[in-house]
């Protein structure tokens, strides 16, 4: 079946034209440390087998943005408490949250053991649940980049217009430039170059990447999903690095604007504000990198509403999910990768998310060993 | 997380430009249009979609455009080649 805008992008003929150029430009000694920012094209790199084909002058650094890999332990044991202690909450939240491990177990755990959560495919179908159910109060486990929170805000403004007072929102969104300038500033980084998260960047547009451009002086390209998009925009890439250029581009111009979506923009101001202070899994504490609900719409607050006591909890120490998150390690060279921690038994995050550069080492690495 | 598909608007649902039904791949959804009032939104253009809401349209000249940069590379190189081959005297 014919898909217009992703077959296109996956042109065999282009493909190798684009590889070709690649290894024309490439020289022996290069050696380019390139970050790929987002979850989906870690996905995709390693799905398309993209690190095959590409000239071992190029290695990929998996970026964080993962938005279930790097929340922090605790928070999915907050709302699921919240569920389990009272008996007229519903959680919702999405696919990839459902098998997040948490102290007393995942929300599927939760789940079987009575607790009532639901998958949802919309941060709406949270809205409708609520709508549907009045008896009942439901939580929206809200995560995502700035690409998923407009849409989380459009419905508490939904909620608003409607006057439903038994929808809340737990919101775990996150900012992808801040993550991008903490790694940058942590001591030992080498990074050359991002590839721009393309989805997170039909929101935010290009401007806010201008400072990694202008003051750490790594080009980025902001990229599609296709494997013709992230060969483009590792061609885009490596032609700055040999020329020494850093500025931002848009590889992924069907979609992404300089200036974004400024409707969607306007409604994450209308609707949500900076925290002070986020945990981030295997990061720590970065500043101004999450949002939470305006006081205004405090009645929607889950943090409000519910008294929840934060729950902290400590990191498996074996577990080395944050020296994955910041680049120092691949994921095979963690010591419980395939051993203890595999896609059926996660012991951390990076393992569960479909996304996870974890779970995407072990599945299409290393499928044939496991059988 | 990043998951985000292309669709075709089938049919405007409603005046203030809030959901659409929208084909995926023969799939018909009902899909939020809210974040791309402000832009001109017609039937049969083609939107991307993430988490049944509709983030921006698809540019096709833009999709033309950048197929048509990657089909040129190496052309020059060729056209140059075969110029430099020339033994005119």
């Amino acid at each position: 079946m014919k898909m217009r805008y992703i077959d296109e992008f996956r042109n065999p003929d282009l493909i190798k034209k684009t590889l070709e150029e690649i290894e024309r430009i490439v020289e022996p000694d290069d050696h380019f440390r390139i970050m790929e920012a987002c979850g989906g094209h870690t996905y995709s790199i390693f799905h398309f087998g993209l690190q095959e084909l590409l000239p071992k002058n190029i290695e990929f650094i998996h970026g964080p943005g993962c938005p279930v890999c790097v929340l922090p332990p605790g928070r999915v044991d907050e709302g699921l408490e919240i569920a389990s202690k009272n008996s007229e909450v519903i959680f919702t939240a999405f696919g990839d949250v459902m098998r997040v491990p948490g102290k007393k177990g995942s929300p599927l755990n939760h789940k079987a053991m009575g607790t009532d959560v639901r998958m949802i495919y919309s941060p709406l179908d949270a809205l409708n649940i609520a709508i549907k159910n009045p008896d009942k109060k439901v939580i929206l486990f809200a995560i995502g980049f700035e690409t998923t929170a407009p849409s989380t805000a459009i419905t508490v403004l939904k909620a608003k217009e409607l006057d439903i007072d038994n929808f809340f929102v737990y919101s775990n969104h996150v900012k992808i430039i801040p993550v991008l300038k903490s790694i940058l500033d942590q001591p030992n980084m080498r990074i050359d170059g991002f590839i721009g998260p393309g989805h997170a960047s039909v929101i935010i547009g290009a401007h806010p990447y201008e400072i990694i451009a202008k003051e750490y002086k790594k080009p980025v390209v902001i990229s599609g999903f296709e494997p013709l998009d992230i060969l483009q925009s590792i061609l885009m890439l490596i032609k700055q690095l040999k020329s020494g250029e850093s500025k931002v581009e848009i590889q992924y111009k069907r979609v992404v604007m300089e200036e974004g979506n400024v409707s969607a923009l306007e409604i994450i101001d209308q609707v949500f504000e900076d925290r002070p202070a986020f945990e981030w899994r295997g990061l720590g504490a970065i500043q101004n990198s999450a949002l939470k609900l305006k006081p205004e719409f405090a009645k929607w607050d889950a943090e409000v509403h519910f008294n929840v006591e934060k729950i902290h909890i400590e990191e498996n120490k074996d577990a080395q999910c944050g020296e994955i998150l910041k680049g120092m390690l691949k994921p095979n060279q963690c010591k419980l990768f395939g051993k203890v921690c595999t896609p059926d038994n996660p012991v951390g995050a990076l393992m569960v998310s479909s996304e996870g550069a974890c779970a995407t080492y072990y599945n299409h690495l290393y499928s044939t060993m496991s059988s | 997380m990043c998951l985000a598909i292309p669709g075709k608007i089938v049919e405007l649902l409603d005046d203030q430009n809030q959901y659409a039904m929208i084909d995926v791949s023969g799939v018909k959804r009902k899909v939020n249009i809210s974040l791309i009032k402000h832009e001109n939104v017609n039937e049969n253009d083609w939107v991307l979609i993430h988490v049944g809401f509709a983030m921006n349209k698809i540019s096709e000249e833009q999709a033309k455009e950048q197929l048509q940069l990657l089909q040129e590379i190496g052309e020059d190189k060729e056209a140059m080649e075969e110029v430099r081959g020339y033994q005119f005297e």
